[in-house]
């Protein structure tokens, strides 16, 4: 097989991994050498599905032992495998690299032979590139669950960022799904991760020249909509790992039925992007919002809104709090009216420090007033002529297409939904809250 | 102070011939019509004033504006010099005549006519060097990289840094089209020329081969049951497509060996 068609079967099987970021490490180039990163992340291309490209992202092999139900790579499935020699990858990042297509390398692999045969592989591919090449770029690198520590700490000190997926949301869908991965396979190298990173810390304060180990932190995926884990369970989830696991990401996944399975939603079922789109929103709003998991689901609302989203949906329901006053409401607070994100708030804060503003200013900042509109006043006074009524605010948030689908038949992506979200958003519009 | 509607300054396009066009409206007190580079297309409204670029006088300017304004003043005004804002010579010095006026202040002022164009223009200029950290693409002639693109504002002062960082051991040129100028890295020394065309060499073997490569990645990547033509268009519009390796095509080449069976 030439290392075309590897990298064919190696991209094809890798793709439905979520996690393309480049970001979490500022190291500058050497002085002859090839390579940097920057924190923020670059995207150097988007794809057909309209996600960025960041890094080289393959599987260094498909020929997996496992068999996990929900996995196209799973032993069971007739696929095509292939894998790549440490040399072919190599040199494919290299080149790929040098012509500025990517930010780096994010590498997977299935399960050859055993973890730590796979691990050691992945380990040869990171130690050619880093200290055969010198390349200072982005590596991100998949924990192999059930590898032995040593070997995942020595990938950890050539990678940039290392994540354990969690696959799925609950202990039950894992046993259900990934009978060959327990939860304690997927937890363990996670706490292993952390720990890790929390000692090398440590060290770095004591000794200038440690190398670093993970530096730009761990992150995990969630497969959405293949078991029926509510959009509240897995908020909750997300946010404890964001505590006690010190992850800097949880990506969601929106499921495509890629295998037929007894124990998973049909071939045909759409992948369910609005509701992962929704769990995004959240995700943000925990990290950089200053919401509380709690604050946006509970146990008696277990679903977000199909129609509005989580910020907007808590504004509704939290409508006393509003209006607020442009040029009194501290940050936090701008940051919770619908429209204003945190390079809005951030203008605000820095242009009232010069005057007060009008609606007028703010349209000036480029401050878009389309949702904010029906939340702040300035100098105590509101949009002229807007109505501030439930029925208005509420038809003023939705957008065309949410209009659509309240007004046509729900399409079959919104069964996933309780019916009481609809029901609810429709009372909302007579004014029923 | 008198404004001049009937005269425009005619500079030689750099940072520090601008620099001399602000010295000269403060020296006469007054502000032109409009302050034009000799290669841009001039009116016929008003009569012109060529302004010579004197290094002195263009260091005493630029000195000044941290110390009488501020850094960040200096800053937004190398940003929004660089960008493609209609009449941002004459845009910038209201500003620095606002900003020698009142101080450290004038950049807090977002909403002030002077001061919100430069803003969105610098935040413009940044978000497109944002888009071309990632869409520059090398092809590799011999061993030396060399890229071309046509952003629509000056941006080789801003990707220098990072390109040069990045790729210090390797020999590169980013050619870009639209402003005529190459940024050129050889052997740990670099610098941006002026530059009218560039002739490129013919393609070798090993570069369609690994284009081929990065375009079969791109087409692999992306997930059948969610493609999204907006999504895409929105993060990275049309404009930028025809210099994208990942949507060109290469004549074919012929194979010497015949292809593996199986």
């Amino acid at each position: 097989m030439d290392v075309m068609e590897k990298l064919t079967v190696l991209t094809d099987a890798a793709k439905y991994d979520v996690a393309c970021t480049s970001s979490g490490t500022d190291r500058k180039g050497e002085k002859g050498g090839l390579g940097s990163a920057v924190s923020g992340g670059i995207c150097h291309s988007f794809a057909a599905d309209g996600r960025c490209i960041s890094l080289l992202k393959v599987l260094m092999s498909n020929a997996c032992a496992y068999d996990c139900g929900y996995c196209v790579n799973r032993r069971s499935n007739d696929t095509p495998r292939a894998t790549f020699s440490p040399r072919e990858l190599a040199e494919l990042t290299i080149q790929f690299y040098r012509r500025n297509y990517i930010e780096g390398l994010f590498l997977s692999s299935a399960v050859i032979k055993n973890p730590d045969y796979t691990c050691e592989r992945m380990l040869e591919v990171l130690s050619l590139v880093r200290n055969e090449y010198g390349f200072r770029g982005y590596i991100h690198v998949k924990a192999i669950p059930g590898a032995d520590d040593r070997l995942l700490q020595a990938l950890g000190l050539l990678a940039d960022r290392m994540s354990v997926n969690l696959e799925l949301p609950s202990q039950e869908s894992l046993k259900l799904l990934a009978p060959d991965k327990p939860k304690e396979n997927i937890l363990g190298p996670m706490g292993k991760i952390r720990t890790g990173i929390q000692e090398n810390r440590k060290d770095l304060v004591r000794y200038k020249h440690t190398p670093r180990f993970v530096p730009a932190g761990q992150s995990t995926q969630m497969i959405i909509g293949a078991t029926p884990e509510t959009d509240y369970q897995i908020l909750t989830l997300s946010a404890a790992l964001y505590k006690k696991y010190d992850l800097k990401r949880v990506f969601y996944s929106a499921y495509i039925p890629v295998v037929a399975g007894r124990n998973l939603p049909a071939l045909h079922t759409k992948p369910p992007l609005l509701r992962e789109h929704r769990l995004y929103q959240a995700d943000w709003l925990l990290r950089f919002y200053g919401f509380e998991a709690t604050e946006l689901l509970d146990e008696e609302h277990q679903s977000f809104n199909p129609l509005i989203d989580p910020k907007c949906n808590w504004a509704i329901h939290h409508y006393g709090l509003f209006p607020v006053e442009v040029n009194r409401a501290p940050y936090e607070m701008l940051l919770r009216v619908p429209g204003i994100g945190v390079k809005s708030a951030q203008k605000i804060i820095k242009a009232r420090r010069a005057g007060s503003l009008d609606f007028e200013d703010l349209g000036k900042m480029r401050v878009v007033l389309k949702r904010a509109q029906y939340f702040i006043t300035c100098r105590g006074r509101a949009v002229a002529g807007i109505r501030m009524d439930q029925e208005a605010v509420l038809r003023g948030l939705l957008s065309d297409k949410s209009m659509q689908m309240l007004t046509e038949q729900p399409p079959e992506q919104l069964s996933l939904f309780e019916d009481s979200t609809r029901e609810e958003l429709q009372k909302c519009l007579t004014g029923q809250i | 102070m008198p404004d001049r509607p009937d005269i425009a300054y005619l500079y030689d396009g750099s940072f520090p011939g601008f620099f001399c066009c602000v010295f000269e409206s403060f020296l006469r007190k007054e502000i032109p019509a409009a302050i034009l580079a000799y290669e841009e297309p001039q009116g016929i409204l008003y009569g012109t004033r060529d302004i010579e670029t004197d290094m002195e006088k263009a260091k005493r300017v630029m000195r000044s504006i941290p110390r009488k304004i501020s850094g960040e003043a200096m800053g937004l005004v190398r940003l929004s010099f660089l960008s493609c804002m209609e009449e941002r010579e004459l845009r910038i010095l209201r500003f620095l005549r606002l900003g020698y006026q009142i101080g450290p202040r004038v950049t807090g002022m977002l909403t002030h006519d002077a001061v919100a164009p430069l803003e969105r223009a610098a935040r413009y200029v940044l978000n497109e060097r944002e888009k071309y950290l990632g869409f520059v693409r090398f092809s590799d002639y011999d061993g030396a990289l060399v890229s071309v693109i046509e952003p629509q504002n000056n941006l080789l002062p801003l990707l220098k840094n990072h390109f040069c960082d990045r790729l210090s051991g390797e020999t590169f040129l980013i050619y870009d089209k639209t402003h005529r100028q190459a940024l050129l890295h050889q052997k740990g020394q670099s610098g941006i020329l002026p530059l009218d065309s560039l002739d490129l060499p013919d393609t070798g073997r090993e570069e369609l081969a690994f284009r081929a490569l990065w375009r079969r990645f791109y087409d692999t990547i992306a997930v059948e049951g969610r493609i999204n033509p907006k999504g895409r268009m929105t993060h990275m519009p049309k404009r930028y497509w025809n210099r994208l390796t990942e949507f060109q095509t290469d004549a074919p080449v012929q194979r010497t060996l015949p292809e593996e069976p199986g």
